[in-house]
């Protein structure tokens, strides 16, 4: 049946009956067969996945294992992006999701020889945002005592909260965080972890990475991650259940150990 | 505001936290006229002569150093990529920067102009507000070909060794140190298609005489030319999608 579709529409048409049926109705982002080569090198194979509007989604697994390239590749930036990846609706890096997706890189990117506020009110600009979100983002992140300082005088986590602070502006249906809450003390983690659950009341989207397991109890869905491979897709405790495990870390392993290929280098080959 | 606004105060708001680069920027080229004003004491044709170029040369040299570490950085930090995915055109990115730096070369064309001509003596026959509007299309030209390089350059010290590569041999067949119509066939056909010839060119015929001849708007037109040019083929390197 599938293929029948196929042949009447074609891959990658506009009215593509296919890919109204396998979409998810409503999901933020939705991927079929997604794959990525970035220096001769494969580095997302073949990842199917949806992310719920409204949701926060964790993206977990170990470093180098793609969870970037995932993410740079739903905020359009990643080139020699293959299979169907759409955004809100639209294909990814779409011109009309420049203002309806914000981005947050592992390392801040905002202009050190500024001061908080100066990079905020450029930002808020050029997303035509009012002024008074500049306020309410650099409360929000919990900056109101340094938003006078100039960014390369601020501490790494401070730093990467200014970065943030920058995407919370316009309000953004989603938002694509990658690493947001690394390195940071514990009292600060649990308070963004806390916003990210405002915002996805509020109605937007989360996608939020991160290399520690114990951050996937703060996640409503979970997407794990391993070599350039999606693992599961699931609920914390849909995975424990399946799994028969108690922890994210645990469920990790006995889902690579059910696969057979516990060695990474073993994987590769 | 718009974007382009908005990118040309952001630049200049960097460049008022860094106060000392101001002052290199403006300063530095008035300082070495003023050494040569010193230098060639005894002759001043030949400070008459080479005065008014330099005029053109400074800022074309300083414009191209800032805004290649500046591009560079731009693209280090990461902020070019999060522009990119921002509701901003890439000619209002560039034009922003265009527009930043252009104001500071009106300040030092301003000041190294008046300088010149005020204390050093320096003999302009043609009118004052040509020389100063040569000397800010010779930084426009270093801004762009700065820009340009910049995507060629994955370092600082890569950016930095552009200047001799891409500045140096402009300085050399410009005609400063030999008259263009005295070179080799070679060199004077390869002098022909380099930028700094013509903005010195401009600079000479204005020094030397007061009519504004067609040569002249030539000359000016093959730099404004180049400029814009340089800025659409520096466009095309900034890519949303990289690699």
């Amino acid at each position: 049946m599938p293929n029948r579709w196929f042949i009447l529409t074609g891959e990658r048409g506009r009215f593509d009956i296919r890919r109204m049926l396998n979409s998810a109705p409503g999901a933020a982002i939705d991927a079929d067969g997604l794959r990525v080569v970035r220096g001769g090198r494969t580095v997302l194979r073949d990842v199917a996945f949806s992310v719920p509007r409204g949701s926060v989604t964790g993206l977990l697994g170990p470093s180098g294992c793609g969870k970037s390239t995932l993410m740079r590749a739903v905020t359009g930036v990643q080139d020699n992006v293959s299979g169907r990846l759409d955004v809100l609706g639209l294909p990814a890096g779409d011109r009309r999701l420049r203002d309806r997706v914000g981005y947050v890189t592992q390392a801040p990117s905002v202009y050190a020889d500024l001061t908080v506020r100066e990079n905020l009110h450029y930002f808020a600009a050029l997303l035509r945002a009012p002024a008074r979100d500049v306020d309410r983002v650099v409360e929000q992140v919990d900056l109101g005592d340094h938003q006078h300082a100039r960014v390369e005088r601020l501490s790494g986590g401070q730093r990467a909260r200014v970065s943030l602070a920058a995407a919370l502006l316009g309000t953004p249906e989603l938002l694509v965080l990658d690493e947001p809450t690394v390195g940071l003390d514990p009292v600060l983690r649990r308070d963004l972890w806390a916003l990210f659950h405002r915002l996805a009341a509020d109605g937007a989207t989360l996608l939020v990475s991160s290399h520690v397991m114990d951050e996937a109890e703060r996640c409503k869905e979970l997407l794990l991650m391993r070599d350039g491979e999606l693992l599961a897709q699931d609920t914390l405790p849909e995975l424990l259940a399946r799994t028969g495990t108690d922890s994210a870390e645990s469920a990790f392993l006995a889902l690579i150990e059910s696969r057979g290929d516990a060695d990474p280098e073993e994987a590769r080959r | 505001m718009n974007a382009l606004t908005a990118t040309a105060l952001r630049v200049l708001r960097q460049l008022r936290h860094d106060p000392r680069t101001i002052a290199l920027m403006l300063l530095v080229p008035c300082l070495l006229l003023a050494l040569l004003r010193w230098l060639y004491d005894g002759s001043p044709q030949t400070f008459d002569r080479i005065g008014g170029p330099l005029l053109g040369i400074f800022p074309f040299v300083v414009m191209f150093l800032v805004t290649s570490v500046a591009t560079l950085r731009e693209r280090s930090t990461g902020t070019l990529e999060r522009l990119l995915t921002l509701p901003i055109r890439k000619a209002d990115l560039i034009g922003g920067y265009a527009l930043a730096f252009g104001l500071v070369a009106v300040v030092q064309a301003v000041l190294a102009t008046g300088l010149s001509v005020g204390l050093l003596g320096l003999d302009v026959a043609g009118a004052t507000w040509l020389v100063l509007l040569v000397a800010v299309l010779d930084a426009l030209l270093g801004l762009a070909l700065g820009l340009l390089v910049s995507a060629f350059a994955n370092t600082e010290f890569q950016a930095v060794q552009f200047m001799p590569a891409v500045v140096l041999p402009q300085f050399l067949l410009c005609g400063l140190l030999v008259p263009r119509d005295q070179m080799q066939p070679v060199l004077r056909a390869i002098s022909d298609v380099l930028p700094l010839s013509y903005a010195v060119d401009a600079m000479v015929r204005l020094t030397g005489s007061s009519e504004v001849g067609s040569r002249l708007v030539l000359d000016i037109a093959v730099v404004a030319g180049c400029v814009l040019a340089a800025l659409g083929l520096g466009a095309l390197t900034l890519r949303r999608r990289t690699p």
